[in-house]
């Protein structure tokens, strides 16, 4: 009864591959699903050479595998690429605590180095805090609007290119059912897209989007990887919905079914009546983060948390009644300057792991600057990259990843959270604020972090310690070196970033990044009324800069 | 009696009140079949909402079936013979990942 393997034929079959109904022994199928994975790659060619990739990571199994694969795949075909773990604290006890412990141990596992951001430090609210105030009946709305946040804002603190997620064939194949359910043609054109990411600060890709469930988890299984099953807490089985229980029917009777609703959703051609609909890209006025409504939706649903009103954002009462100056009932009130404010590290990394070794990063910066050559079957573009300007390098990358999105009109800068507390918007994050190595410096004085200790945080602080590199934003009076003029520190950062720099460094090199010149964002992160001063500068009010650094999680 | 363990990972574990490993010695007048198996282990050892455990006769669509480390599909799936110290997992691909 049991068979050979179909490709071997030596050892026995252990299982039958839903895809192709081949019978495998475990290397074979091994074998077959990580060549697929890195075929799907190489076609789709979502990956270019030296870019950071940011894995979304929540220690379930797709996305347990998906860092297991990514990695083995850079090392056996040499794609050149930074990886990184990112991963979402929700703040939910006895669920994400536990899966983020395997997280934890996927990073000493893969030698990838993790980030955890939370919703605690991005929102001032635990999913805990959440459901004390509104129950289990709207929570995953809070959770997922947040969350989809919270993975780009994670991502730009690591200065990554792309957000890489564990969405595997069935979970685009039930999308496709349910964007034709629902009639939503927009959605259903753009939801088998390998590259997505029209509404968000960065392009995300699905490596596993060609790969089945079934074959994820017996991977996962016979390779004993370490992966978390628990349901969440406050919503067990929830992802049983129809359309899901559907397409495990239809793999029952014919597994194929899932390639060919993948298939079907590829070759829709959605009219122009469609295409219109599609939401055009802004920036929410509150939290600049990339939104099709004047206020996003994590804004909205966090104004109805802080003024007590919960159900706002929830209960269609869409739009931005403003309700005076909110206090958060649960949230603490932002403190003018944290005392210690690099308490609130959360990177695990360690410093071997978190920055590459100078002739790594050397081919790293060559090769990003060779191209934009995506990533190809046998390529290794080498060319050199002396005696370019960083400007140019940047000038470069922003163009493609512009390009790529075909996001012309919309903010580029990933300048996404600057933010006026006192206009009611969510606690905020300035990514400057965040990147900028001189108060990391002044942090690792004052927090008592040896640089040992501090990973990704202790690489960026060296480099504003030899780099030199003044302060931006800085306009308050903490003991931190301030430039002459903002646009002359990014001006220096730029110049410093051509200098030999290393990718860990690109703490500076993402600053410098934020405004590469006109072509950026139109200064439209600088439009705020709060961030103009009356010289024309561009930096933000003491209550922005206190928040940001209250919320502060490098 | 067949002694038959039964391994439950991927969430099922919370149908069986959070166990993992299971040593069970299930009646069979003749050849134990894995049809019969499930019928015993839902009537006897799921201890909440076995729907999400068995569907009909066979276990729910996406939950992924081993005997000795062999997909059940190579084995014959509901008419597959289970023997007397045989392992059998169950693993649930529904959960979140």
């Amino acid at each position: 009864m049991k068979r050979p393997c179909d490709h071997c034929h030596k050892e026995r079959a252990a299982l039958k591959r839903p895809k192709t109904s081949e019978q495998l022994c475990k290397a074979c199928f091994y074998s077959a699903f990580e060549e697929e994975v890195h075929e799907t790659i190489c076609k789709t060619k979502i990956f270019r050479r030296g870019e950071a990739v940011a894995i979304g990571v929540s220690g379930g199994k797709d996305s347990t595998v998906l860092a297991h694969v990514l990695s083995l795949l850079n090392q056996r075909h040499d794609y050149g690429l930074q990886l990184f773990l990112l991963s979402v604290d929700e703040g939910i006890t006895g669920y994400r605590d536990h899966s983020l412990d395997t997280v934890r141990r996927n990073e000493q596992q893969y030698s990838i180095p993790l980030k955890i951001v939370s919703y605690k430090d991005l929102y001032g609210w635990t999913m805990d805090e959440i459901v004390k105030q509104i129950g289990t009946k709207s929570n995953c709305t809070f959770c997922g609007v947040f969350r989809r946040q919270a993975l780009d804002r994670g991502a730009v603190l690591l200065n990554a290119d792309k957000i890489a997620t564990g969405h595997n064939a069935d979970d685009v194949a039930e999308t496709v059912l349910l964007n034709l359910i629902r009639g939503d043609l927009p959605r259903l054109a753009r939801c088998t897209n390998i590259i997505t990411g029209e509404d968000s600060p960065l392009p995300r890709v699905k490596p596993f989007k060609y790969t089945y469930e079934k074959e994820i988890v017996m991977y996962a299984y016979f390779k004993r990887l370490d992966y978390f099953s628990t349901e969440c807490v406050y919503a067990p089985f929830a992802a049983r919905g129809a359309a899901r229980d559907f397409v495990k029917q239809l793999e029952q009777a014919r597994p194929r079914a899932i390639l060919d609703l993948i298939t079907s959703g590829e070759s829709f051609r959605i009219g122009d009546t469609a295409q219109l609909k599609l939401p055009t890209p802004g920036n929410c006025t509150r939290c600049n983060y990339i939104s099709s409504q004047p206020v996003c939706k994590a804004c909205v649903l966090l104004e109805g948390l802080n003024s007590g009103q919960p159900r706002l954002g929830v209960a269609r009462s869409r739009g931005s009644k403003k309700k005076g100056n909110p206090t958060p009932p649960g949230a603490t009130p932002l403190p003018a300057v944290p005392s210690h404010p690099a308490s609130s590290i959360h990177s695990t990394s360690s410093p071997e792991a978190a920055t590459l070794s100078s002739s790594e990063k050397h081919s790293t910066d060559c090769e990003l600057h060779a191209g934009s050559a995506p990533l190809d079957q046998g390529v290794n573009s080498a060319s050199s990259c002396r005696g370019s300007s960083s400007n140019n390098h940047n000038s470069q990358k922003l163009a493609a990843l512009q390009q790529d999105r075909r996001l012309e009109s919309a903010c580029s800068c990933r300048h996404g959270a600057c933010r006026d507390q006192q206009n009611g918007g969510m606690p905020g994050i300035d990514f400057r604020e965040q990147l900028d190595p001189a108060w990391l410096a002044a942090a690792v004085e004052t927090s008592g972090v040896s640089a040992e200790e501090s990973g990704v945080f202790a690489s960026a602080a060296s480099m504003a310690q030899t780099s030199g590199a003044a302060a931006l934003h800085r306009n308050d009076n903490r003991h931190v070196p301030a430039s002459s003029s903002p646009d002359a520190a990014e001006r220096n950062l730029v110049q410093q970033s051509a200098a030999g720099k290393e990718r860990g460094a690109s703490l500076p090199d993402a600053m410098s990044m934020l405004h590469v010149g006109d072509g950026c964002c139109n200064g439209s992160c600088r439009g705020a009324a709060h961030h103009r001063s009356d010289d024309g500068q561009t930096r933000p009010s003491s209550t922005a800069v206190n928040s940001c650094l209250t919320q502060l999680s490098l | 009696m067949v002694a038959v363990t039964i391994e439950l990972s991927g969430g099922l574990e919370a149908l069986f009140g959070e166990q993992k490993t299971l040593k069970a010695n299930v009646p069979s007048s003749g050849q134990l079949t894995a049809s019969q198996l499930i019928k015993w282990t839902r009537d006897n050892l799921v201890v909440e909402r076995a729907d999400l455990f068995v569907q009909g006769n066979s276990v729910r669509p996406g939950i992924l079936v081993l005997i000795n480390d062999t997909d059940w599909e190579l084995c014959g799936l509901l008419n597959a013979e289970i023997e007397d110290g045989d392992t059998v997992v169950f693993i649930s691909t529904l959960h979140g990942g």
